[in-house]
């Protein structure tokens, strides 16, 4: 199974210089970082462009620190790179506890983040767990920088709000509060090669301030706005997270396919729902399960 | 338009020219002749095809030929250059495989999690092979002899585990 594309492929080592390639409209571009998830479909004959634009060459584009009071994510940063981060275990437990739940450590080694919110698929585990965190997706383009809030990136499957000659430089997570709490459950098949089923994100900052997002249950990862205004300022009990569950089948709409049906999905989405809320709850307070302990 | 590309493949240096639709997994195999990285699902999934690049294991079915320019890859072949490691010993000893396809891919990651941690837990094991699917064997052996190597230095009686 070879790729059977007549393909050019360049490396440029200037950002200009790959914006330049892109405005290039002789070409059918694709940019690649880490590929796992363009080589896959260029074999699949899914996508058919004449160039590869590799950005892996350009400098600047691979770091995690925080800048101006956010966690800013480089477009070259890989899962396996957040997870070797002191500062992402310990301010931001929840994206290294996505992180951890992603694929399997060879995938982790190439995939990037930023790879994961532009390939969009429904299932993609950063999504949840970054409209959670309010993070802001920034392009740049010979038009301009745009900075774009997460909750407005997803658009549909495999489609965001990028535009034409656009390229994603890094994404910016504001740091939560201290003493918050973060819950990431993922449904899955087996473990280390499946895409989630489904998915459910929880972030909780002091004022019982909750974010709540699903993934894999809907065209797009998608935040729990029903649930998040039910929950709104009160203290979450076992009586608020019933009534939490028993809104679950407003906010997803979730298809049958070969991973799992559409029952099954919205059932286990209220089984993560409770245990999502109860753990980020029990963290923020400090005797919730720890972060690297799965929740399903 | 062909590229020639320079690589360093288990410690010798290579020059290829390649198309850059060629699959870094198919050049090792068809033109360097190393054959311990396998075809499995060619999607990412199964791990046949692990190779160590810049130390890190990654998919070489989803990785062109044409990036790895001035990087360097280590197979199999190229893990027992002196000798079997600690962790090949064991591996046999323990008769971990059984049909053996996903061997060399299970050993380059027990490798590089051995190459960050000289005691990991069970768990660790676990995870860090998570990723290269056996048919054969349940995994259970598997780990046990990752764990014995961590354990025992070459020639001691094995540890239980």
């Amino acid at each position: 199974m070879t790729i059977a594309l007549d393909l050019a492929y360049v490396a440029p080592t200037s950002l200009e210089d790959a914006l330049g390639q892109l405005a290039d409209g002789d070409a059918t571009t694709v940019l690649l970082a880490g590929g796992t998830d363009v080589i896959a479909r260029l074999r699949d004959d899914a996508i058919q462009p004449t160039r590869l634009v590799d950005i892996k060459r350009i400098p600047g584009l691979s770091s995690v620190e925080i800048r101006k009071g956010s966690l800013h994510v480089g477009c070259l940063v890989t899962f396996s790179d957040l997870l070797a981060s002191d500062l992402v275990q310990d301010r931001f437990p929840g994206l290294e506890e996505m992180a951890r739940l992603v694929a399997s450590v060879g995938i982790r080694n190439r995939a990037t983040v930023v790879g994961n919110i532009c390939s969009a698929v429904p299932s993609c585990d950063a999504g949840p767990v970054l409209l959670t965190h309010d993070a802001v997706i920034h392009t740049t383009s010979p038009a301009g920088e745009r900075a774009i809030p997460i909750d407005r990136w997803f658009v549909g499957p495999r489609r965001t709000a990028i535009e034409d000659g656009e390229i994603v430089t890094h994404l910016t997570v504001p740091v939560p509060r201290n003493h918050h709490g973060a819950a990431y459950a993922r449904l899955s098949r087996t473990r280390g090669e499946d895409l989630a089923q489904a998915s459910v994100a929880v972030l909780l900052e002091p004022g019982h301030r909750y974010r709540v997002a699903f993934g894999a249950v809907a065209a797009s990862a998608l935040r729990a706005r029903r649930i998040e205004a039910l929950i709104a300022g009160s203290r979450v009990d076992a009586e608020l997270v019933d009534r939490a569950v028993d809104l679950v089948h407003d906010e997803v709409a979730p298809i049958t396919d070969v991973r799992a049906t559409a029952h099954y999905r919205l059932r286990m989405c209220e089984v993560m729902l409770r245990r999502a809320l109860t753990a980020a709850t029990g963290r923020a307070a400090g005797d919730g399960p720890r972060y690297d302990v799965a929740l399903i | 338009m062909r590229h020639a590309i320079t690589l360093r493949v288990n410690d010798e240096v290579r020059t290829l020219d390649v198309e850059p639709s060629d699959v870094l997994l198919e050049v090792l195999r068809g033109r360097v002749g190393l054959t311990s990285p396998k075809a499995g699902c060619e999607r990412g999934d199964c791990g046949a095809c692990t190779v160590l690049l810049d130390h890190r294991t990654v998919r070489s079915c989803l990785i062109l030929a044409v990036e790895v320019d001035g990087h360097e890859i280590v197979t199999v072949e190229g893990l027992g250059i002196d000798g079997l490691t600690a962790l090949q010993e064991r591996l046999i000893e323990l008769s971990a495989f059984q049909c053996g396809y996903c061997a060399p891919g299970v050993i380059l990651s027990a490798a590089e999690l051995l190459a960050e941690t000289s005691d990991p837990t069970r768990e660790e094991v676990q995870e860090a092979i998570a990723g290269n699917l056996c048919r054969c064997t349940g995994y259970a052996p598997i780990v046990d002899a990752v764990l014995a190597a961590t354990r025992a230095p070459a020639g001691a009686p094995t540890p239980e585990v």
